[in-house]
């Protein structure tokens, strides 16, 4: 079949308008789906934390509930803070919640130090440029590290707009009494990137993780995805604020806020 | 021939130091490892059974190792072990070395003979005479 130039030209420019309909009609609906979508996944499972900062006062409080992480998962304590290893550690407000601008806060919120962790986010960027897979996200939300398979080439640490992950820049086990550290976990290597990863190692036998379980109920953990849970059941009834939310990121650590004696 | 004299020498040296593997081991023969399972906690055992035939765990320990790890970290199949009633974690530092206990003489004695180094040490790591 012969085709004249003319009829070509009109082919060309229906199938154009067609074209930029069909993508015009994918774009809305893609925005559409992105609006509705849930931070649940379908597994039922989003492990979570919700942390008081009313019921975490002393300084005492916070070197508990941060020894007992560190000392059961082998984290050194190296004082060069640029070498340094944190899965659960404390900063001002101003860091930890920079998305917060108002400067009339009281008082006491601006002089408050906070806890610190991994948010085991539900849209983990960490995961997305782990070029190895060493850092996946489980099906219960847990946003896991796989030191077996880290290179090291640090693009989580990039990714991760907590800070959350620290890179092993000299060998553990130099900072750390061999003999006074925890023989049911192993220490990390030079070269490898860590975190905290929600001590799986504990929910697979049935505990709680450590930080929950020395906070004196100050650090609530729980099943986002049930809305019976106790996390939710605080969720729902205390005003709670995420870090950094403008980053999309969609923790799964939660303060709650009100502070000193009005909080609950 | 220039400098003949200062040639030679320098082979003979050369060569001298070259095949100094070869002589230095020359009937000598290398000692053959003898991994040994006497361990407080084997030796208790009624039965001496691993998780795996003793063949084939001589062979394939590691692949088992790998396979442990990836079912252990990755797909959280944490799921334990039993072998004659006892039970044993996915673990090398918690499963293993439970039995093993003697590191040196059970890991490290066939591990410097085959010439390997397996990095597993440099993250678990294990107490002599499986003290916990």
């Amino acid at each position: 079949m012969s085709i004249d130039r003319r009829k070509f030209l009109k082919i060309a420019g229906l199938s154009g308008i067609g074209l930029g309909l069909s993508a015009a009609d994918s774009l809305v609906k893609g925005k559409a789906h992105a609006s509705e979508e849930s931070s649940l996944p379908e597994s039922g499972v989003r492990l979570a934390l919700v942390i008081d900062i009313g019921k975490i006062r002393t300084d005492e409080d916070y070197k508990r509930i941060t020894d007992a992480c560190h000392s059961i998962h082998n984290v050194p304590s190296i004082p060069n803070t640029k070498h340094e290893v944190k899965w659960i550690w404390t900063d001002n407000y101003e860091h930890t919640f920079p998305d917060q601008t108002n400067e009339f806060i009281p008082h006491e919120m601006k002089e408050k130090r906070f806890l610190l962790l991994c948010n085991h986010c539900a849209k983990p960027p960490c995961v997305r440029v782990c070029p190895t897979k060493a850092t996946f996200k489980r099906p219960d939300g847990i946003v896991a590290q796989d030191p077996h398979r880290c290179i090291g080439c640090r693009f989580c640490m990039a990714a991760c707009p907590y800070g959350s992950r620290s890179f092993n820049w000299v060998d553990p086990r130099k900072y750390l009494d061999m003999n006074k550290t925890n023989p049911d976990y192993p220490t990390r290597t030079m070269g490898v990137v860590e975190k905290c990863t929600l001590c799986v190692e504990r929910l697979a036998r049935g505990l709680e993780p450590a930080c929950v379980e020395v906070s004196n109920g100050a650090i609530v953990f729980g099943n986002l995805a049930d809305p019976g849970s106790n996390v939710r059941k605080i969720l729902s009834t205390h005003y709670t604020i995420i870090r950094k939310p403008a980053v999309g990121t969609q923790p799964s650590v939660f303060y709650v806020i009100g502070g000193g004696e009005n909080a609950g | 021939m220039y400098n003949g004299s200062k040639i030679i020498l320098g082979l003979i040296i050369f060569l001298a130091i070259a095949t100094f593997p070869f002589y230095s081991n020359f009937g000598k023969s290398a000692v053959m490892p003898s991994p040994s399972t006497d361990t407080p906690v084997i030796n208790q055992l009624a039965k001496k059974e691993c998780v795996m035939s003793a063949e084939y765990m001589k062979k394939e320990h590691m692949k088992v190792l790998d396979q442990w790890r990836d079912e252990v970290v990755r797909e959280g199949k944490r799921d334990v072990i039993t072998v004659g009633g006892r039970v044993f974690e996915k673990s090398l530092q918690n499963g293993c070395m439970q039995c093993h206990s003697n590191k040196s003489k059970f890991c490290d004695e066939c591990h410097s003979y085959a010439g390997v180094k397996p990095y597993c040490w440099d993250c678990h790591f294990f107490r002599e005479g499986g003290q916990r």
